[in-house]
């Protein structure tokens, strides 16, 4: 299925959000998730499907005023 | 020493992280700045480049507290949902809260930082509002259950300084008992210090240190600003007149005409 990750369509077989992120490369990465503009706590990952279409956002530190 | 949320800092000056010419020169800067409290952000992150995990791990280096921000968020939703993933992400319920209305300058949506205000209290986080020196706004975010208002001395990276004096003067009256803080606008050392000296609790910056030629040397200049401000708030500067009054005793004056 495709999912829009960080605003670019990927092509993933995962369902699951933390399977997806292990598949999209951010195994162990420090980063937090939203899906469809909801976040999603590292807590609740497994437990909730990607479905085609979706937004994922992946965010991470960065410098800040 | 300033609390912020119970939390007592020693230094009055908050400093950004953004915007420096490499990641060395800030740190540099930061330590010269005796900052005890820095601002970070949230941005995308890449599976390939993975910058977010070396800032990180840089910013936990330099022992300042992390206050994460909502910069560029123009809806509740959006400021909200930020917030969310920076308190996972920074491990911090502290939440620089910024909700912009308009573009050219960046001014904050007033009913849209309330709103968002209002809910992020209720999921327990202390908000760090970037407002305006608007009274009836900053009583709103109070009543939302703010402890700190951070009104505007002029648009964000424009270093124009205090802009409305009177309208910050007026917070600082009407808000006795809250934290106090002067963000964005501030561009030399001098409009520091007058905002310490009209009584704000602190002041926060990037861009004047951040795009001055030599940061280190410019953040060490706003420490000594704003602790000059402060300590002449504390000892009660003289009220201004329309006249000149002598300094020196007339009394006992020679006369020679």
């Amino acid at each position: 299925m495709t999912i829009i990750l960080n605003g670019e369509p990927r092509e993933i077989a995962a369902r699951a959000l933390d399977a997806a992120l292990a598949e999209l490369g951010y195994g162990g990465a420090h980063v937090a998730t939203a899906v469809n503009g909801d976040f999603v706590p590292r807590g609740a990952r497994a437990g909730v499907e990607l479905n085609d279409g979706d937004r994922l956002e992946v965010l991470a530190p960065l410098q800040g005023g | 020493m300033v609390n912020f949320y119970g939390t007592e800092v020693a230094s009055r000056l908050l400093l950004g992280t953004a915007l420096y010419p490499s990641p060395a020169v800030m740190a540099e800067a930061v330590s010269a700045s005796g900052a005890g409290i820095v601002t970070v952000s949230l941005r995308r992150e890449s599976a390939e480049g993975r910058s977010g995990q070396a800032f990180w791990e840089m910013i936990r280096g330099l022992g300042a507290q992390v206050l994460p921000n909502t910069a560029g968020c123009h809806t509740v939703r959006e400021a909200v949902t930020t917030a969310q993933m920076a308190r996972e992400v920074f491990g911090t319920d502290w939440i620089k809260l910024e909700v912009i209305g308009e573009d050219d300058t960046l001014q904050p949506d007033l009913f849209g930082l309330i709103e968002a205000a209002r809910i992020l209290v209720a999921e327990g986080f202390k908000v760090f509002p970037y407002t305006t020196e608007d009274l009836v706004a900053a009583g709103r975010l109070v009543d939302a259950g703010c402890e700190v208002l951070m009104p505007w001395g002029a648009p964000i990276g424009s270093g124009q300084g205090l802009v409305n004096p009177y309208g910050l003067r007026a917070m600082r009256s009407h808000f006795p008992d809250v934290t106090l803080v002067v963000d964005a606008g501030i561009g030399v050392p001098s409009h520091a210090a007058r905002a310490m000296e009209m009584g704000y609790d602190a002041v926060l910056l990037n861009t004047a240190v951040a795009k001055a030629g030599d940061p280190a040397a410019m953040a060490r200049a706003f420490a000594l600003a704003v602790e000059a401000g402060r300590v002449a708030f504390e000892a009660d500067p003289m009220e201004p007149r329309d006249m000149a009054a002598p300094s020196t005793p007339v009394m006992g004056k020679a006369f020679l005409g």
